[in-house]
């Protein structure tokens, strides 16, 4: 196992394109951990800015220029990447824990078991999930927390078939009959072999679910379904088409939060990709 | 076609129907308990006046009363009434239903370029061709398509004023005919553009890897050794093969071209399904909520069962014989 990760990051070092991936995505990390110890948070309430200027271009004292209640866009972006990388990671890993368990379900146990769960993973794999998204946020009330449950319970279907085909593949194979035929109990064969077996899969469509899940949260903000608290790349580009920055030309207002979208979700994409590259030996040959 | 697959894909779309259904109804009357209370929070009504609002929505009774008249009500095409503007839902449905129909439907065949591209980049796989145009998918694909659609709104209408900033008409316009569909054309091609641009890179990446798997079956081979040109090779042999998973991503991708329509819409405020939606929301008006995803769901359905069915027809070793 430690050797299989040694070898996949060797390799992985010398996709270029995984690696300045994985710069931009350490940077937009960082800037959200250090947010809270280089600004505060009240610098961007509408109480505190009456004395900054409205609609102000970009300049020395406001990098990215100010909205229509004087409040800086670049602290924005930054607060708001908080929001946007939490909600985008605890969706993906709800995401992961909920296709996993019901793929390792389906594969391991078969039967009934498996075409009762199948049916259901069909059920949510043919409705459109932003809708459905949409109509359970609009039921449940306005909190990150409903975003990422929202999130989780809509985007589980396409893991849950992975593990599921992973897992009929590494169960037919003989040293799991060998194990078996040895006296193995159920739990073990989980742990032992398949789980093992799966889990590098499971990390390549977890880096590849994170951008869904980031466009996701934004998307639903846009919609005015996010936490109304709290400030998120979706929620400021939502604020600017109300405000009317696209009429007036603010272009500091809505260009940065949706090339930091771009950049986060292009990053995830990539990486995951070509995690899935060197993970997965027959996408590798040729 | 064998007719036990056809049969089958038919019973397991109904299922998904019923599904939907069965989750709709749970979504507003049990997920949320008591809808009339939320709906019409701070307006303080008495309690006589709720609950006759209790007994014109349909949430008296209990929860298996509710349901069979629910469902009884959606057989005789009964949505329930907006609570926005207190007029049945069927029919505001029924007239934002074609604005989104054409522009679902022109992005949609906008967007099927990215088939051709797929195709060609696939074939060369590794050339700068190729290179390029996975590139510009990946670019378009990260792109939220309501941001998309600001950016073209800021350079196109506002700043060049080349096209209007949204709506279906120019208000106030009086022109009919001829004058008013060429209008209407000049409305749609932002909107339509936008949402094309957000979802070629699906087509594209898709049609690239079908085609990428095909090129390496050995009747290609054959058909060389037989000595037909390269390009006839391609159009006859390696295209038509790499069809198949393109026909089935045609659906998944109506469900998110559907999907992405909801922001564009709302932000050229064109007076479709996903601006109902939007308007919906923000109420929240939940019976309009309830129709329109009833309508969103069965739609993708219905074309995802199109899908599965055009599958079995063009690959009989799918259908059986």
């Amino acid at each position: 196992m430690k050797q299989n990760v040694s070898n996949a990051w060797s390799r992985l070092r010398h996709d270029r394109l995984a690696m300045v991936s994985l710069v931009v995505l350490i940077a937009f990390i960082v800037m959200a951990i250090i947010t809270p110890w280089v600004s505060d948070r009240d610098d961007i309430r509408a109480v505190n800015t009456a004395d900054n200027p409205t609609w102000a271009s970009p300049s020395s004292q406001f990098l990215l220029g100010t909205d229509y209640l004087g409040r800086s866009v670049a602290l924005q972006i930054m607060w708001g990447s908080r929001v946007s990388l939490f909600v985008g990671l605890a969706a993906t890993l709800l995401t992961i824990v909920i296709g996993t368990v019901m793929g390792l379900a389906s594969g391991f146990f078969g039967g009934w078991t498996d075409a009762v769960l199948m049916r259901i993973t069909d059920w949510f794999l043919v409705i459109p999930f932003l809708p459905t998204a949409i109509v359970l946020a609009a039921v449940l009330n306005r909190s990150l927390w409903t975003i990422v449950f929202v999130i989780g319970i809509t985007s589980w279907p396409s893991t849950a078939r992975l593990v599921r085909s992973q897992v009929l593949s590494v169960r037919s194979r003989l040293y799991v009959d060998r194990a078996r035929a040895l006296g193995a109990g159920r739990a073990h064969l989980v742990r032992r072999h398949i789980l093992p077996n799966v889990t590098p899969l499971v990390l390549a469509s977890t880096t590849l679910a994170v951008p869904i899940s980031i466009l996701t949260e934004t998307t639903l903000s846009f919609l005015g379904l996010g936490d109304p608290t709290q400030v998120s790349w979706g929620a400021i580009l939502n604020e600017a088409r109300e405000k009317g920055a696209v009429d007036r030309g603010a272009w500091w207002y809505y260009m940065p939060p949706g090339i930091a979208i771009v950049l986060v979700v292009l990053a995830f994409t990539l990486l995951g990709r070509a995690m899935e590259t060197v993970l997965d030996p027959r996408l590798r040959e040729t | 076609m064998r007719r036990r697959f056809v049969i089958g894909k038919i019973l397991g779309a109904l299922s998904t129907l019923v599904f939907v259904v069965v989750f709709n109804f749970f979504l507003f009357r049990v997920v949320n308990d008591d809808p009339i209370n939320s709906m019409f929070r701070g307006r303080n009504l008495t309690p006589e006046q709720l609950e006759r609002l209790r007994v014109k929505f349909n949430l008296d009774g209990s929860k298996w009363e509710q349901f069979v008249a629910y469902v009884q009500q959606l057989l005789h095409g009964d949505l329930g009434y907006s609570l926005k503007s207190s007029r049945p839902v069927s029919t505001v449905i029924a007239e934002a239903i074609w604005p989104t129909v054409l522009l679902v439907g022109t992005s949609t065949l906008l967007a099927m370029l990215g088939i051709a591209l797929g195709y060609r980049a696939g074939w060369r796989r590794g050339s700068s061709f190729d290179a390029a145009a996975t590139s510009v998918s990946m670019l378009t694909y990260s792109m939220p398509e309501y941001w998309i659609g600001m950016v073209a709104l800021g350079v196109f209408a506002a700043g060049l004023g080349w096209f209007p900033v949204g709506g279906l008409n120019d208000p106030g316009s009086t022109a009919t005919g001829i004058e008013r569909l060429l209008d209407q054309l000049h409305h749609m091609i932002l909107p339509a553009t936008v949402l094309a641009v957000a979802y070629i890179g699906e087509y594209m990446i898709v049609a690239r890897s079908a085609m990428i798997d095909t090129s390496r079956e050995d009747y290609l081979q054959l058909a060389r050794a037989k000595g037909l040109r390269e390009a006839d090779v391609r159009k006859r042999h390696a295209q038509p093969n790499a069809l198949l998973p393109v026909v089935s991503l045609s659906a998944i991708n109506f469900g998110f071209v559907l999907s992405g329509a909801i922001a564009v819409e709302s932000i050229f405020s064109w007076p479709g399904i996903g601006q109902q939606i939007q308007f919906a929301i923000s109420g929240p008006d939940f019976p309009m909520l309830q129709g329109l995803f009833l309508l969103i769901s069965a739609a993708v359905i219905l074309a995802n069962l199109a899908a599965d069915l055009l599958y079995g027809y063009l690959d009989p070793r799918v259908a059986g014989r």
